[in-house]
């Protein structure tokens, strides 16, 4: 299967990276090598074999459904590029 | 001999014994540290944090209940998350991030009183075998032949290089599709990847979910065996984490493997492998026939599917771990012009942050999962995993107690050499190793020689799931019989 540029830029907009317009070609080209390389995976006969959803066969652990932290929103926004008055700060979403 | 050229053992029983203060130990190895800035393997130094630790460790010796790794000086990989410290996994994208937190590994290390020197060097987000996608600089192998820097592997390279030249006496690593044996075999040390599930992945930052594996980076397998006890264990925190005892696999060292059974797998002898591979795997096979071991033929028939399949499984969990680098939580934002929304805000900001490889597999995982050909290439490379995972599983059951590969297609190769090259010769690195992680299977590379040029060369053993005891037995009777003593000569 080989990623045109129409593809390539779909992908990154998906993705939320910006590519270059001019740095598309580029991008489709190597998409298209290593999904060319995954092609060989239709070699396989995986009739009857169901998708692998855990590596080890566990039943995944619950616990009580109540509450074991919080109070921390100064600690949470330590690392924030942009924090105000207790927030994460964004550019405006709603007009 | 310095301090901080001692293995673990060796320095936990002068450090009981009082021969050797923790505090001595660490300066020792701070000092190699500020030597080995040519390695480019520390990151983010932290001596004050170290001998901080160093005092406390010799306070607690002092009281004569110390575990092993108190005192003990190591590394930590970028990817681990440390209070306090940065913590980037090798990118941009988490330039000045400082947890709030300590991982799970690194918490049980330092309640063992174990000493941290600084952060280890790294491909960004681990998605290298070479080192060279780390936004601080390739990391540089201490071994070298003429006057090329070499790569220690990856992509725990800054991990491999920093163990091999003695500037710690052990580093953690993580291992998604052999970036813990891979970089061990590029420096002749020793690496473990655990059974998944056995080291809590807590605090770690995520690459490939299923398939992320933290494990220890050793002089010796005695030492890996000591330093896995310290990290692993159940984990709450990680609902993968297995709650599991964990067996004392320093006690599992007993040298005697006589009757067991080791499985050699036809299909890892791959078209066009370099003749000193395969007589170094040759030369390891007959060492374990020495010991007393039976060797059987096997065949892992998918093994030729696995890394394709690796490429569609690590990209795609890649992809929807790395969504929450998007510029409002921690982390690099991006410069915003006049009428930029927040769209606008996250494509900036993770064209700036991420290098070129993370954006491609970003990319790559997104386009496999997204409409109309989840089924084609996810579910798919998923139904391979099944089958790959039940090939082991059939050799097992039919009485293998580890299996005996190669470690890597090749010694390591020089800084820039793959530049040009297609992406997809990259991943070539991981043909012996992915299979292991796929299959969620401990396994250990050890280093048995030197090719002709004089770089070192590794075996990988694999074992059972949860077996790593009698992994770590088996590895170190191959230790014992290929007696690798080489160092690299100080060049830097």
């Amino acid at each position: 299967m080989s990623i045109d540029t129409d593809t390539a830029r779909k992908v990154a907009k998906l993705a939320r990276i910006r590519v270059e317009e001019a740095d598309l070609p580029a991008l489709a080209g190597q998409l298209s090598g290593i999904l060319g390389f995954m092609e060989q995976l239709n070699e396989v006969d995986v009739t009857g074999v169901e998708p692998m959803t855990s590596v080890t066969p566990m039943r995944l652990a619950r616990r009580a459904d109540v509450v074991t932290d919080g109070g921390q929103a100064g600690r949470v926004l330590a690392n924030a590029p942009d924090a105000r008055e207790g927030f994460f700060a964004v550019p405006k979403v709603v007009e | 001999m310095n301090a901080n050229e001692l293995t673990i053992a060796a320095a936990r029983d002068a450090l009981r014994k009082g021969d050797l203060t923790a505090v001595d130990l660490t300066m020792s190895c701070l000092t190699a540290m500020d030597a080995g800035d040519g390695l480019n393997a520390f990151v983010h130094k932290t001596p004050e944090i170290a001998l901080d630790q160093a005092r406390a460790a010799d306070a607690r010796l002092a009281q004569g209940d110390a575990p092993a790794m108190c005192g003990i000086p190591l590394g930590i990989k970028d990817l681990f998350c440390t209070k306090g410290v940065p913590s980037q996994a090798g990118s941009n994208i988490l330039k000045g991030f400082r947890p709030e937190y300590e991982s799970t590994v690194t918490t049980r290390l330092f309640e063992a009183g174990a000493v941290m020197l600084g952060k280890l060097n790294m491909d960004e987000f681990a998605m290298g075998s070479s080192n060279e996608t780390s936004c601080y600089g390739p990391a540089v192998n201490p071994w070298k032949v003429d006057d090329r820097q070499l790569t220690p592997g990856g992509s725990s390279g800054g991990s491999a290089a920093a163990v091999a030249a003695d500037l710690c006496l052990a580093a953690t690593g993580t291992d998604t599709g052999g970036s813990i044996r891979q970089p061990a075999a590029f420096t002749g040390i020793v690496g473990i990847k655990p059974t998944y599930g056995r080291v809590s992945r807590w605090g770690i930052v995520a690459f490939a979910s299923s398939l992320d594996q933290a494990g220890p980076m050793t002089k010796t397998v005695r030492d890996a065996a000591i330093f896995l006890q310290a990290m692993a264990g159940h984990d709450p925190k990680d609902s993968t984490s297995a709650n599991l005892a964990v067996p004392d696999f320093e006690a599992a060292l007993t040298g005697d493997i006589r009757g067991t059974t080791i499985g050699i797998p036809k299909e890892y002898r791959m078209d066009g492998m370099p003749d000193e591979i395969e007589a170094l795997w040759a030369r390891g096979i007959a060492m374990m026939k020495d010991a007393g071991a039976r060797i059987v033929d096997i065949s892992l028939p998918h093994t030729k599917y696995a890394l394709p399949a690796y490429y569609v499984i690590a990209p795609a969990e890649a992809s929807s771990n790395l969504a929450r680098y998007d510029g409002v939580r921690y982390g690099h934002r991006a410069k915003l012009t006049a009428g930029d929304g927040i769209t606008e805000m996250y494509e900036k900001t993770r064209a700036e942050g991420f290098g070129p490889e993370v954006q491609r597999r970003i990319m790559v995982g997104t386009y496999v999962l997204s409409a109309g050909f989840y089924d084609a290439y996810y579910n798919r490379a998923r139904r391979v995993r099944a089958l790959i995972k039940r090939d082991f599983e059939l050799a097992f059951a039919e009485g293998i107690d580890a299996i005996l590969t190669p470690a890597t297609p090749s010694s390591a190769f020089g800084l820039g050499e793959m530049a040009s090259a297609d992406p997809v010769e990259m991943y070539l690195n991981d043909v012996f190793t992915v299979t292991v992680n796929l299959a969620g299977l401990p396994g250990i590379a050890v280093p048995v020689g030197l090719d002709r040029r004089g770089l070192p060369l590794g075996l990988q053993l694999i074992g059972r799931p949860w077996a790593e005891g009698d992994l770590l037995n088996h590895a170190h009777v191959l230790e014992t019989a290929a007696g690798f003593v080489a160092k690299a000569d100080k060049w830097w």
